[in-house]
């Protein structure tokens, strides 16, 4: 960066642009200029800072300061405050939500304290749509490094000895796969970059190309010199458009920079990438769908072997990488894989991103070393369960994932662990949940998704899913039977074995997890036809308390379906066979005389 | 399901003539085809469909498979006002039902519908990713976050005159 000497790193993130950070920009700037700062003080646009409920946020460097919930009305008291008078906006300094201090520098704050970017190096300290702020930062150098003092083997031997394994769910060894595209022979070969993400609940690799484009497309030319390729490709979905038009910019601009395009650190290496839109179907996510919609066709899964390395796009090898995977190559190349695989686990090594949301505290991005544990993401890093409410379960892996409970909190994070305790890595959404949610209501949701998803290209998936959601709307309408347990395990257990992709495959993790960990909910549902945590509205039932009842007929005004009988001052009750559990009555009675049962 | 017959002109015609030959006609293209042309046309009718077919020099068939299968391609127009609410998990853990429900209630339409007078329609979102702010409602491009069910009816008014 420039010798300003102060910065304003404003996020430039969807949430944060959602509620007006590009108007605040502007007000930032306007005001810096009106005030004659113009060569002392600078406002960058950032990528997200992982803060997003507190949106939008603005970090002040060289001092660390962040100011959260930020509006365009505040520039004016920012600029005069804090860079004149150099006194801190208190009312805007982020609080510790379990302490309630007020926090001056962001260093202390117990969110940042745990983690580790690696992946995020940039998001939230550049500007992603300058080419020059990624160079600064030791953007391209590792590209130059492998083009012109390391053969493609030796480059792939240093992912290889990192440990890296892929971050888009599967956990195969990046080195490895690099390795066997390369040596299976091809007269054309291609790099595709993996930014389907289509777990609901999580945004990771939208994050890292809306605020660090260029390592990504560093990661795919040191991939095309190590495979043999000369063509990258990015498949994403059309839903991020934020991300996709900052990653045209920075394709571009790594053209006019001599990065990508013929003759690269005049090597003779030629490498140029091109992009492929996702239309919203999750399965894309899966390489071999994902191969069959870049070709112009329908996303459906084929048998693997051969594997894509082997027979990819336009039946040529093809290398696919998860993006966050590919953000983490040009730190290995310029670190050494010696400083890589210091980080992390026996088997796990470096960081992993997730996105943190549901009941905690503070939600957003996180960056952490592998083997760190649940109780730390959840309780330090995510600040605890919001309201004070009572922890109750962690969905990780998204709908192919599962579901794990207070006895893991003490779970290392890293791929085998995971699936060890029944769950999964995936992607890296972690929802987390409260004892306001239901978790057979929370399998059902899941279960949704994946009958909505699945290709329908074999029977397992197509229809044995479309069962288990069936039998599981069914206890959470109280119609349930005992042997309905059973039928559940009997049909998942079936599902897993004979579906042909993954997505199939891992469809009924989230029911066998929650069978697992909350049986006895399960029970209430089935039994008692009650569901503790007041989700299912089918075993819900509005009932009018005789004593707190005065009669004011204001829940009789209110019922659309008129359920509700009683004359004025007289003791009102609702015709159970009548109630359609809208609420109505409940929010309209002063007098608390309407309750859940 | 009864369907409106779709007559298009020669303009438009040329128009996806056009998009198809910027992507020199490449059935590969399909899907980018695709995008540009619902870009243009805000859906695809099966007319449109037969025109890209043809112009791609492959089967209709080919073509509906294909904007059948993702949920991004629509066969039938949306509302002026498209809302999109977010049914991804974190929205739908943070109440996301109970404002769609609000919404169709409203509006006296389904998900995947559009009202009568063409103002609105609604669809469902699996994650925007602003999860922060869940649950999450979109109107057009606008965003609204921690929506309530009782924040729907004033969102719709906004739109009311448009
Ligand atoms: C149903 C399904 C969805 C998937 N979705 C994604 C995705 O959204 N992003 C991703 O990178 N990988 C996804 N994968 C994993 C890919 O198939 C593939 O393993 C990955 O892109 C390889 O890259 P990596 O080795 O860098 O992780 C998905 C797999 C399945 C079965
Ligand atoms: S398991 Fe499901 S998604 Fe995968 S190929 Fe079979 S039907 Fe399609
Ligand atoms: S609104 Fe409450 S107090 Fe009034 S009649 Fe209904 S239940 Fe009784
Ligand atoms: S919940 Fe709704 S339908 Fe049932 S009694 Fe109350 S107002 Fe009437
Ligand atoms: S989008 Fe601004 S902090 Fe995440
Ligand atoms: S789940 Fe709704 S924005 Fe992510």
């Amino acid at each position: 960066m420039a010798d300003f000497k102060i910065h304003l790193l404003v996020c430039g993130g969807t949430k944060c642009r959602s509620s007006l950070s590009t108007i605040l920009t502007e007000q930032l700037r306007t005001e810096i200029k009106n005030q004659g700062l113009d060569d002392y003080a600078q406002v960058v646009t950032t990528g997200c800072f992982g803060f997003c409920e507190k949106g939008p946020v603005i970090k002040i460097i060289p001092d660390h300061t962040i100011y959260t919930k930020v509006k365009p009305d505040d520039a004016e008291e920012i600029v005069t405050e804090h860079i004149v008078k150099v006194r801190k906006v208190n009312r805007l300094l982020y609080k510790d939500p379990k302490t309630d201090k007020i926090i001056t520098d962001a260093r202390g704050m117990e969110i940042y304290k745990k983690q580790i970017r690696i992946a995020l190096r940039n998001c939230g300290m550049i500007d992603p749509e300058s080419i020059e702020e990624y160079v600064a930062r030791d953007g391209y150098a590792a590209l130059g490094k492998a083009l012109t003092s390391m053969t493609p083997e030796e480059t792939i031997q240093v992912i290889k000895l990192s440990g890296l394994r892929g971050r888009g769910g599967a956990g195969f060894l990046t080195g490895l796969k690099w390795e066997l595209t390369r040596q299976t022979h091809g007269d054309e070969k291609y790099v595709v970059c993996n930014a389907d993400e289509g777990d609901p609940g999580a945004f990771m690799d939208r994050s890292i190309l809306e605020g660090d484009p260029h390592s990504v497309i560093e990661a795919m030319a040191i991939n095309g010199y190590c495979t043999g390729a000369s063509q990258g490709l990015v498949y994403i979905r059309a839903e991020y458009p934020l991300a996709i038009e900052r990653l045209k910019k920075a394709i571009q601009q790594a053209r006019e920079y001599g990065m990508l395009g013929e003759d690269i650190f005049s090597t003779g290496f030629n490498f140029d990438i091109s992009i492929r839109y996702g239309a919203g179907a999750f399965v894309c996510g899966e390489e071999t769908a994902l191969i069959h919609s870049m070709e112009g066709g329908r996303g459906e899964p084929t048998m693997k072997p051969p594997f894509p390395s082997v027979k990819g796009y336009l039946g040529k090898p093809t290398n696919v990488n998860n993006v966050e995977t590919l953000a983490n190559v040009p730190v290995i190349i310029n670190k050494g894989h010696e400083w890589f695989s210091s980080i992390g686990t026996e088997r796990s090594k470096g960081t992993k991103v997730f996105a943190l949301a549901g009941k905690v505290n503070n939600v957003g991005l996180i960056e952490v070393p592998m083997g760190i544990t649940l109780r730390e993401v959840i309780f330090e890093i995510g600040g605890g369960i919001k309201n004070d409410k009572k922890f109750k379960g962690i969905q990780i892996g998204g709908p192919s994932g599962g579901c794990l409970t207070e006895k893991h909190l003490d779970v290392p994070i890293d791929y085998d662990s995971l699936v060890d305790a029944g769950a999964m890595m995936g992607s890296g959404g972690m929802i987390i949940m409260d004892e306001d949610d239901c978790m057979v209501d929370v399998a059902k949701y899941f279960l949704d998704f994946t009958v909505d998803e699945s290709c329908g290209k074999c029977t397992p998936c197509r229809i044995g899913n479309k069962r288990l959601h069936e039998l599981l709307v069914n206890i959470t309408k109280g119609n349930g039977t005992e042997e309905d347990i059973e039928r559940l395990i009997n049909l998942a257990s079936v599902i897993k074995d004979t579906s042909l992709c993954m997505l199939g495959q891992s469809a009924p993790n989230p029911v066998l997890s929650t069978l697992e960990n909350f049986r006895e909910e399960y029970h209430t549902h089935i039994h008692d036809k009650k569901c503790p945590a007041g989700v299912c509205k089918d075993l819900m039932k509005y009932e009018i308390v005789p004593e707190n009842c005065v009669g004011c007929t204001a829940c009789a005004r209110a019922c659309p379906v008129g359920a509700i009988t009683g004359e004025r001052k007289e003791i009102h009750i609702i015709d159970q066979s009548l109630c359609i559990k809208c609420g109505a009555c409940m929010d309209r009675c002063k007098f608390n005389a309407v309750i859940i049962n | 399901m009864s369907r409106i017959k779709v007559e298009l002109k020669k303009k438009d015609v040329d128009t996806i003539k056009e998009i198809c030959r910027s992507f020199n006609n490449n059935p590969d293209e399909l899907i980018n085809v695709l995008h540009t042309t619902q870009h243009a046309f805000g859906y695809l009718p099966a007319e449109i469909q037969e025109v890209v077919a043809r112009e791609l020099r492959i089967a209709v068939a080919k073509v509906y498979g294909v904007v059948t299968f993702y949920s991004f391609f629509s066969m039938v127009p949306k509302g002026r006002n498209p809302i999109s609410v977010c049914t991804g998990t974190a929205c739908y853990v943070r109440g996301a039902e109970n404002v769609l429900s609000e919404f169709r209630k409203e509006l006296n339409i389904d998900v995947g519908e559009t009202t009568p007078d063409g103002r609105f329609s609604i669809s469902c979102l699996r994650c925007i990713g602003a999860c922060g702010l869940a649950p999450v409602v979109m109107v057009g491009e606008k965003t609204y976050g921690r929506v309530s069910p009782e924040m729907v009816r004033d969102i719709i008014r906004e739109y009311e005159d448009q």
